[in-house]
């Protein structure tokens, strides 16, 4: 290619607007042909940019087969259950346990109003006894 | 989709995926596991592949979003100390001591530059992307781009001149 051309493709470059063809002419140049001394300089630049679109990436990435992602979720969704149902359980279990002690207290109390109900007839007897000591005494 | 089918859509840049990682990241082994990262990330979603109708263009960014945060991520600190494998490979098959002397300097240099001016460089110079392409990728207009590409550019030819001017850095 001509020089005056490479030049100006070169000024074009660096001001960013040559294109994509054309800047890989001038990659092309500066890699290939005898580049004289005045732009020399700029060879590196070229060519390294030639070199750095080889490099691999050779490292063998390890694809997991889907299925594990399922299992993820299936322990997930287990453990969250797993919370709810101790969760509930316990205030289930405290319902409960509540239910029981209320139903104890009431037993108690209505023993206590059977015996009261008994203390409360003997009383009446002592009352009848009462009486009929008044009666003597007034007799008297 | 496939092991294999996945394989063949992901095959065909996931090499670019990896040079920009490695342009960011500067570490090959950090380049390495973004890669990876990014790719099993792609593999986990691939049922949403198929609307993606650009898959190259979204593992990209994926890519450039990945490193831009592992960048700013504490463990960063370090790995800038880390590293210190400027040589590539590739650059002995170049039998000019001289030349690849000099491209290890070009690396060095563009290692300098803003992560901005670093991708656009990288899409443009090495993975030759159109300018609406990189606009897009980087969110950014396409005069923005133009911009920084230009900047970027005059930057490595300034440095390369003072370098080759003085001979040692």
């Amino acid at each position: 290619m001509e020089l005056s051309n490479i030049e100006k493709l070169l000024e074009r470059y660096f001001e960013a607007t040559a294109t994509v063809a054309e800047e890989e002419m001038l990659r092309e140049y500066f890699t290939k042909e005898d580049v004289p001394l005045h732009l020399k300089e700029y060879t590196p630049m070229f060519q390294y940019f030639s070199i750095a679109r080889e490099e691999k990436f050779t490292r063998q990435v390890p694809l997991k087969p889907r299925k594990k992602s399922y299992l993820k979720w299936i322990s997930v969704a287990a453990v969250g259950i797993l919370i709810f149902g101790i969760y509930f359980g316990r205030s289930y279990q405290e319902q409960r346990e509540a239910e029981y002690a209320y139903q104890e207290t009431k037993k108690a109390l209505s023993l206590l109003a059977t015996n009261l109900g008994k203390g409360t007839e003997k009383v009446a007897y002592l009352r009848e006894f009462e009486e009929t000591k008044q009666k003597i005494y007034n007799k008297n | 989709m496939q092991q294999t089918e996945f394989l063949n859509v992901v095959l065909p840049f996931k090499d670019k995926l990896y040079r920009l990682a490695k342009r960011l990241l500067v570490s090959t082994e950090e380049a390495e596991d973004a890669t990876q990262e990014i790719l099993m990330k792609l593999w986990s979603k691939n049922n949403m592949m198929e609307d993606y109708n650009n898959v190259e263009a979204y593992a990209m960014m994926m890519t450039k979003n990945f490193c831009l945060d592992r960048l700013k991520s504490k463990q960063a600190g370090n790995l800038k100390l880390v590293h210190s494998n400027y040589k590539d490979e590739n650059v002995s098959l170049q039998n000019q001591v001289e030349v690849s002397d000099s491209l290890s300097w070009i690396e060095r240099i563009m290692e300098d530059l803003p992560e901005q001016q670093k991708m656009v460089l990288q899409l443009r110079d090495v993975e030759q992307y159109e300018f609406e392409e990189i606009a897009e990728l980087l969110g950014m207009s396409a005069t923005a781009v133009r911009v920084a590409l230009s900047r970027a550019r005059k930057t490595v030819r300034e440095k390369l001149v003072q370098k080759h001017n003085y001979g040692i850095k």
